[in-house]
């Protein structure tokens, strides 16, 4: 009774808790504000490994980052997470893609606040991406030694955009089906492998086959292009730059962290 | 030993700082006040859903996504092989090659106008003209048949554009094909050779610096760009529809 009156008891339940076999080996290190707690917090988690345990001060400016690429990545995150939810409700099918966003929007519990934020974050995420690579080159971050994260980052760029460009596809509705539609019909014209390209006669390539129909899977924006770019989206094009993005931080570790001014 | 401390004092490692707190937490403020807009918006703007998708029912005008919208305005003034293809892919090889090819030393990791202002001035003509303005241009001004029209403006699909476009070369007073095609060809490989031979004329003295193959790239890829602006105030201000023609593409 004495020790519940006294607050004691929390104190001494907070030590069995803390000093528990469960907890110990689950977090491997005390939260107190030690220099050595600072560090081990950044290099013994998994997640917040990716930054260096220490950083030059100007680099926390946002007038220098514009926290741009974090934002990006954020983003990026976002997608991820959302677009899961959506995948369980989704199927990339001629007959149903179309009925699925219905039923997602108007069925699903926050199925509509799922797709939303799906669909604006990949928006975000195009122009912050943009935003970021102005910033990097605005600080000539781009120059010895970054030159070789310049060039990743410009896959980076690339990805986003064509992670956002074959999602346009799956709600399967007019808007979708004809931006792909006039943006795919670039492909015909690629000069050797496209049949209205520049040389195609001298490769003998064919509305049946040529670099647009590999990537459309026929000759128009059909079923089967759906299920390509379904697939491009939720899987190829995400890992291919999730993994680009560990290159990219690991990159900037490697570096000597953000530039500055020496 | 008491050097190297010395050392390390002056270096830029002097003033660093501990991740945790101090970048973290900015991170996690960042990241919560974006997630909040995030989240506001999306309850309160709904993503569009048209009707489904229809094979027999063009939309007119049909745009690619607005990223791209850039893109798809260049094509009033290039064929799809250029708009489509090769001009994408210049700007992925280019950007990648920026590093490679501005050598200039100064201005790295801090903001400066004054140390590079080539260098800038040619990366906000790319990016905000060729690119932003254009999107801006394609999502806002493009209407039925891509013709342009004034935000006020109705889209009347039936606006009639009289098609006054010519070739330069008969613009010129050439008739046959043939000459029509020496002469365009004249005239795309006399810019790009010109434009060369000036650059160096006039950069000479960085040659032994910068290098011949840095300097040709650079030239080039900055030749196809103004030649892109030069093509869009030819077809805007004289109608002319190609430069060079010939059998196989039309530049
Ligand atoms: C998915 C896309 C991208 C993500 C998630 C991303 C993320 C990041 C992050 C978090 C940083 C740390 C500094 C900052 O926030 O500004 C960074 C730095 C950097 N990024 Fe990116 N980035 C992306 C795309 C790009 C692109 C398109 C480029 C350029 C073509 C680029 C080039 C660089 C360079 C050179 C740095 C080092 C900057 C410095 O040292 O000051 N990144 N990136």
């Amino acid at each position: 009774m004495d020790q519940i009156k006294s607050g004691k008891i929390f104190s001494e339940l907070a030590k069995t808790v803390t000093e528990s076999q469960v907890w110990t080996s689950s977090f491997r290190h005390g939260y107190a504000d030690t220099p050595r707690n600072r560090v081990l917090q950044i290099a013994s988690n998994v997640w917040l490994h990716l930054h260096p345990v220490k950083i030059q001060r100007h680099a926390l400016r946002i007038k220098f980052t514009w926290c741009m690429g974090g934002i990006t990545f954020l983003m990026f995150l976002v997608t991820v997470v959302t677009g899961v939810v959506l995948m369980f409700y989704y199927r990339p099918v001629g007959e149903y893609a179309y009925y699925d966003m219905k039923y997602l929007q108007y069925d699903v519990p926050f199925g509509m606040l799922m797709r939303n934020m799906h669909r604006w974050a990949a928006h975000s995420m195009v122009i912050t991406v943009w935003l970021h690579m102005f910033r990097v080159f605005l600080t000539g971050s781009y120059k010895p030694p970054r030159e070789f994260n310049w060039v990743i980052g410009v896959f980076l760029v690339t990805f986003t955009l064509l992670l956002s460009f074959t999602g346009y596809l799956l709600p399967w509705d007019q808007l979708s089906m004809w931006a792909v539609t006039v943006g795919t019909n670039m492909a015909r014209a690629t000069p050797f492998l496209g049949h209205e390209g520049p040389f195609a006669e001298f490769v003998g390539v064919s509305p049946r086959y040529d670099a647009r129909s590999v990537l459309l899977g026929g000759s128009l924006v059909g079923p089967p292009a759906l299920l390509r770019f379904y697939v491009l989206h939720c899987i190829f094009i995400p890992l291919v730059a999730g993994a680009l993005m560990i290159v990219h931080f690991w990159r900037i570790r490697k570096d000597g962290g953000i530039s500055g001014p020496l | 030993m008491a050097q190297a401390v010395k050392k390390k004092v002056e270096g830029p490692s002097a003033d660093k700082v501990h991740v945790w707190p101090y970048l973290v937490r900015l991170e996690f403020m960042c990241a919560i006040i974006c997630m909040i807009v995030l989240t506001v918006w999306s309850i309160v703007i709904d993503a569009p859903l048209e009707e489904a998708a229809n094979p027999t029912k063009t939309p007119n005008p049909s745009k690619a996504p607005w990223y791209f919208l850039g893109l798809q305005d260049i094509l009033v003034y290039f064929d799809p092989w250029f708009a489509g293809v090769v001009a994408p892919s210049l700007i992925i090889v280019g950007l990648m090659l920026i590093p490679y090819l501005d050598v200039n030393p100064k201005g790295n990791g801090y903001y400066t106008y004054a140390e590079r202002k080539v260098a800038i001035w040619v990366y906000c003509f790319g990016f905000l003209v060729l690119w932003i303005a254009l999107i801006i241009m394609g999502v806002f001004l493009r209407g039925p048949g891509w013709n342009l029209f004034m935000p006020w403006e109705y889209w009347d699909p039936h606006k009639v554009v009289a098609l006054t476009n010519v070739d330069l070369p008969y613009a010129f007073g050439i008739r046959t094909y043939n000459a029509a095609m020496i002469f365009g060809g004249l005239v795309v490989g006399g810019y790009f050779v010109l434009g060369t031979m000036v650059y160096f004329f006039m950069e000479r003295k960085a040659l032994k610096n910068v290098g011949f193959l840095r300097m040709f790239l650079k030239i080039q890829l900055l030749l196809i760009m103004v030649g892109i602006v030069v093509k869009i105030v030819l077809r805007l201000g004289f109608n002319i529809k190609y430069v060079w023609v010939t059998p196989w593409f039309n530049i």
